[in-house]
């Protein structure tokens, strides 16, 4: 079965939810994947979203964090200072779900501006929203970002949540209390910090991709692992719950991929 | 104590040019209508403040009333970016836009503070980030117990205070549920306060779970059903997400946006224009 580069992505993104996570779930492609993973082998993945819906079970896609659909179907609805300050900033998440418009070496992300200029900027992103104390305070974090000169560069232009900063140990010098980006999915592969160096390197391709494809796609001379791993392709079954998800947006509806947590 | 009135009425007494004012509603109950007026009423040089500028700040700085944005996420949930922001921020069309951004965790601990008298709140945030060197108001603070460091946040106080509720009662007690948001401490936080509702009711139902502003905490009360559109009420209506991808053709236009504004806004009553469409 035929399948896009964004399928895999998210497909991946997916099974690196394990049934029972909590998961706090950014908008756009990281939404779509945890509505994935709930649908298809983690049932019981707890999906909570900044609006304040915890355990949110929705059927269809929501377009934003705050659809109708996810207070309906949640146990609880909090408040949002109470969704930031009892939920996400004491680590009682596990895995915080964000996309970036920019990404660094370091698993650093922009979501800000692009430029280098802050008050006169070349493009004016949306900005930082839940994303910095997300990357910061969830138990470890996945990006999920489509790949290519525009967004894997050597330094982002505005740090709008900290990966690992300049390499190891920042995190624990800002008191950063989560153990940050622990993978990288794009559209091409899966990418992980150097457990000593903590710079992110390339640890599995999907089918059909080369190792210079990734390279080719990648502003810094990335590293790529001694033992690089294939990602096996989207399954039928996999292919057909998102694709049914899908089908639930609203016409034109597409997951905005430079979004951060809404 | 309480005042019901229209909602023009509400508008012209309690938004001034030059005031700072916080429209909050967190993807749920966003006070659109009451946005609307603050155009018709063509304000000036107000401080917009709100965790998600969206499709209600998006409208009201394409129009001219805005002069600085306090913000945390500006974006068209879902769909991309907010244009009309864009284009005041990257162009300084129609007039120059100060900017103050700050996280989400911030701003909502901000609104805290301010709802609770005091001049900051402390959260673990913003270490490391470049927002630190962009943004005032934000601060390292050793705790004394700890010495750990944490990060300071300056108190929000606006000036007024709008939001969208489900229900309020002849004396203008006022009652919301659903995703509640920041909605309560903004306007505990604020000197001045407008709420616009889907229904005034005799005696309002008593409801688990949800926010109740006793009249006492709030200035005027307005009846404006579908008031929250394109934004929805838990009970009463449905987010309208069609609206929303249809604001990116309308906003990226500067002539198409005009037009809008022009037959949406500026052509109606506060009354006749907010009906349910």
């Amino acid at each position: 079965m035929s399948y896009t580069a964004d399928e895999m992505m998210t497909v991946t993104a997916a099974r690196a939810l394990a049934d029972g996570m909590t998961c706090f779930v950014g908008i756009g492609l990281p939404s779509e994947a945890a509505n994935l993973a709930r649908a298809t082998h983690a049932p019981g993945l707890v999906l909570i979203y900044e609006s304040g819906t915890i355990g949110a079970k929705p059927t269809a896609l929501p377009l934003s964090i705050g659809d109708g659909i996810l207070a309906e179907t949640a146990d609880c609805v909090v408040s949002v200072p109470e969704i930031f300050n009892y939920w996400l900033q004491p680590g009682r998440i596990d895995v915080g779900f964000l996309g970036a418009a920019q990404l660094d070496r370091f698993g650093n992300i922009n979501t800000t501006v692009i430029g280098a200029d802050y008050g006169d900027p070349r493009v004016r992103l949306p900005g930082a929203g839940g994303a910095p104390e997300i990357a910061a305070a969830c138990r470890e974090v996945i990006v999920v970002i489509r790949q290519s000169h525009r967004t894997f560069v050597e330094r982002v232009d505005f740090v709008t949540s900290v990966g690992y900063g300049t390499g190891a140990g920042i995190r624990q010098r800002l008191g950063l209390t989560g153990a940050g980006p622990r993978r990288v999915i794009t559209d091409l592969g899966v990418l992980t910090p150097d457990p000593v160096t903590f710079e992110l390197s390339l640890t599995g391709i999907y089918p059909g991709v080369s190792v210079a494809d990734v390279k080719d796609r990648t502003r810094w001379d990335l590293k790529v692992s001694a033992d690089l791993s294939p990602i096996p392709p989207p399954t039928a079954s996999e292919l057909a719950a998102l694709r049914a998800l899908r089908a639930t947006l609203p016409a034109s509806g597409e997951p905005a991929a430079m979004e951060g947590a809404a | 104590m309480a005042e019901i009135v229209s909602l023009a009425e509400a508008i012209a007494a309690a938004v001034h040019d030059g005031d700072s004012l916080a429209m909050e509603g967190f993807t749920h109950l966003i006070p659109h209508a009451a946005g609307h007026e603050v155009i018709r009423q063509r304000r000036r040089g107000l401080t917009l403040i709100r965790m998600t500028p969206d499709v209600i700040y998006d409208q009201m700085i394409g129009a001219g009333c805005a002069s600085k944005l306090v913000f945390s996420w500006a974006g068209n949930p879902g769909v991309g970016s907010l244009h009309r922001f864009r284009d005041a921020v990257e162009n300084d069309w129609p007039t120059p836009l100060e900017i103050e951004e700050h996280s989400h965790a911030g701003m909502a601990n901000r609104y805290v503070a301010g709802a609770s008298g005091l001049p900051f709140a402390i959260l673990r945030g913003y270490r490391g980030t470049s927002l630190t060197t962009h943004t005032s108001g934000v601060a390292e603070i050793e705790c004394p117990f700890t010495g750990e460091t944490l990060t300071a946040v300056s108190a929000l106080r606006p000036d007024v205070a709008v939001i969208h509720a489900q229900q309020a009662d002849r004396l203008g007690n006022v009652q919301f549920w659903g995703i509640t948001g920041v909605q309560k401490e903004a306007v505990l936080a604020a000197a001045h306060s407008v709420v616009t509702v889907e229904e005034i009711v005799d005696a309002l139902p008593p409801r688990i779970g949800a926010v109740v502003l006793p009249a006492w905490t709030v200035g005027f009360v307005a009846l404006v059903p579908g008031g929250a559109h394109p934004s929805y009420a838990q009970g009463y209506s449905a987010r309208d997400n069609d609206f929303y991808l249809a604001w990116d053709a309308i906003s990226r236009d500067r002539d198409a946006f005009a037009a809008w504004l022009d037959e949406h806004v500026y052509a109606s009553s506060a009354e006749a224009a907010e009906r349910p469409r």
